[in-house]
């Protein structure tokens, strides 16, 4: 017991993203993700770290840029519109192929929205949100425990491919507070020969740079990394069933929607209606596989979301339209009660009538 | 205690809006004017104000910034802030914002209160809270919350908690460090602040045992 500590999700990423080596933090103020950065401004001083309030969110993710290029670990956090504002420098990373975690504690929106909790930033976030061909391996925690686990696995897997992790949570992942247990294992950061470290008059000095202005290279540069992303589809998908076995419903959801979805199939189950839970982890890469086996047992899949059905379109793709995908929502800030849910699900059950 | 005034401080997450509202509840059953005043501005979550009907429901005066609750994430003081310390016959808790950021508001008030000289001044701690998981952290926050209010804390509050992994053992294994912490500073424990479902078990064993009938939160009024 004296092992687990009591964390809010947003400190939990800051201190796994501390255990996983990361040593520079560079962001700009906004609600709901404050408490990041103000763990980081406590913590980074103390080991001879970096903490760093940039003058802009522009300015962070372009610091970010500067210290993955010397090919350390390095991260962002915002929230949405925040996140917006790094499109470009997110962009850029993924042009220069460089690793890196940025974290988007969701609010409502469009524009200013609000400060409550909201999941309408999966387009950006698996579509890669900023111009041009490109991906993020988008993470999605359903716990604090996970907040702390899927950052070190950001920083992790970033490296591994040359790539942005992105943590998509919510306000309510960041805002609430349960037990973590800190003690997990981190793996080394792997070489980076590719790091402008300096040379030392000893090798070819290393070029780290977006800009490719003929377009054979630049074509073959997008190639490569399509090679790469495919690799990550393959290997690292990740995603939870719950009761699927014998499901004739299926709900899909994520993050603090998935918390929500488990509470409505144990209400529901105890009433004998059949229905399970899947819960994608990585956004992107999206893991078809449950979705494609789910469309071959269950009559109706309930995308649970909190946007106005943006996951929902992935899940669509993934199960071939071969059953139909409906959608229980809550925007502007607002969280799919287990009882909507459960309302959904009984009509679903019911052959897509209300009772 | 049995001061008018009490202030309610700590890091953030410690638990001081729990113990802020369980607080006052306790002190209207021996004093009829009893108020409790919001003066969080560092976060626009978790406020006092989550407890409306429970402190409406016991004629308890909340005094609390027009925004708050109202997503408008600015840090504001309520208009009312000074029947704190004009209307002496006004029992007052006061929840404090986290860290010494939060704390930063006392410098309205301190005069008055230090004065009057009729308050007690305490700090919240949790062990299980990693910034003030060893007596050396949680010293250190203590100091930057006492130069920020520029006052001197009175008393301790041993809050330390797991949420909802919380059993007797989290409590009686936290025991040690909140004496430690008052040992070194020489700061009585005033209150041991415990869930009310397992403070049957720690009777006796725990001094100013304190027990705590949770508030709902905005998360958990969400799900």
């Amino acid at each position: 017991m004296a092992d687990k500590v009591l964390m809010k999700g947003n400190e939990a990423i800051a201190e796994a993203a501390i255990k996983a080596g990361c040593r520079h933090y560079f962001g700009y103020p906004i609600t709901p993700q404050t408490e990041v950065a103000a763990y980081m401004a406590k913590r980074m001083p103390k080991i001879g770290g970096t903490f760093l309030q940039a003058e802009s969110e522009i300015a962070a993710i372009n610091m970010v840029y500067g210290v993955a290029s010397a090919g350390l670990r390095v991260m962002t956090s915002s929230s949405s519109p925040g996140i917006s504002f790094k499109g470009e420098g997110i962009s850029y990373l993924a042009g220069a192929d460089l690793p890196a975690l940025v974290v988007n504690v969701q609010r409502g929106g469009p524009g200013l929205g609000g400060i409550q909790p909201s999941q309408s930033d999966y387009f950006q976030a698996t579509r890669g949100g900023g111009h041009g061909d490109y991906h993020m391996i988008v993470l999605a925690p359903s716990s604090v425990q996970e907040m702390a686990e899927l950052t070190v696995k950001g920083f992790e897997l970033a490296d591994k491919y040359r790539m942005t992790s992105m943590i998509l949570a919510d306000g309510t992942m960041g805002q609430m507070m349960e037990p973590v247990a800190l003690d997990f294992d981190v793996a080394p950061a792997p070489e980076k020969p590719w790091a402008t470290t300096g040379t030392n008059l000893t090798r070819k000095h290393n070029i780290v740079n977006s800009l490719s202005l003929v377009p054979e290279q630049l074509e073959r540069l997008n190639m490569e990394r399509f090679e790469r992303y495919a690799l990550v589809k393959e290997n690292e998908t990740m995603y939870e069933e719950y009761m699927m076995d014998d499901a004739e419903i299926a709900i899909a959801a994520f993050g603090i929607a998935a918390r929500v979805s488990k509470n409505a199939v144990k209400e529901a189950r105890k009433m004998g209606i059949k229905v399970g839970l899947i819960r994608p982890i990585t956004l992107w890469p999206f893991p078809d596989a449950p979705f494609k086996k789910a469309a071959t047992h269950v009559k109706e899949i309930i995308s649970v979301e909190l946007s106005m059905g943006q996951m929902i379109e992935d899940v669509r793709l993934a199960s071939e339209c071969k059953v139909p995908v409906t959608l229980c929502n809550r925007v502007g800030g607002m969280i799919p009660s287990p009882e909507q849910v459960l309302e959904a699900v009984k009509k679903a059950n019911n052959g897509g009538k209300q009772e | 205690m049995g001061k008018r005034v009490t202030m309610i401080l700590g890091h953030y997450g410690s638990g001081k809006t729990n113990i802020a509202v369980n607080l006052a509840l306790a002190l209207r059953k021996t004093h009829d004017r009893v108020a409790i005043a919001d003066l969080d501005i560092v976060n626009p979550y978790f406020r006092t104000k989550d407890s409306l009907e429970v402190i409406k429901a016991a004629d308890i005066r909340l005094i609390v910034s027009d925004y708050a609750n109202t997503n408008l994430d600015i840090p504001a003081l309520p208009q009312d802030m000074y029947a704190v310390t004009d209307d002496k016959g006004l029992t007052c808790v006061l929840d404090i914002g986290g860290d010494d950021r939060g704390a930063l508001v006392l410098g309205r008030l301190r005069p008055a209160l230090v004065e009057e000289n009729d308050y007690e001044m305490l700090l919240v701690i949790n062990r299980y809270r990693p910034l003030t998981a060893t007596v050396e952290l949680t010293l250190e926050v203590m100091a930057e919350i006492e130069a920020a209010a520029n006052m001197r804390f009175t008393g301790i509050v041993n809050n330390s908690n797991l949420g909802a992994e919380t059993t007797a053992e989290t409590v009686l294994d936290s025991l040690e460090y909140a004496a430690e912490v008052s040992r070194r500073t020489g700061l009585p424990i005033v209150m041991t602040t415990v869930r009310d479902d397992i403070a049957k078990e720690l009777e006796g064993k725990a001094e100013g045992l304190f027990p705590l009938t949770l508030q709902k939160n905005f998360i958990e009024s969400k799900i």
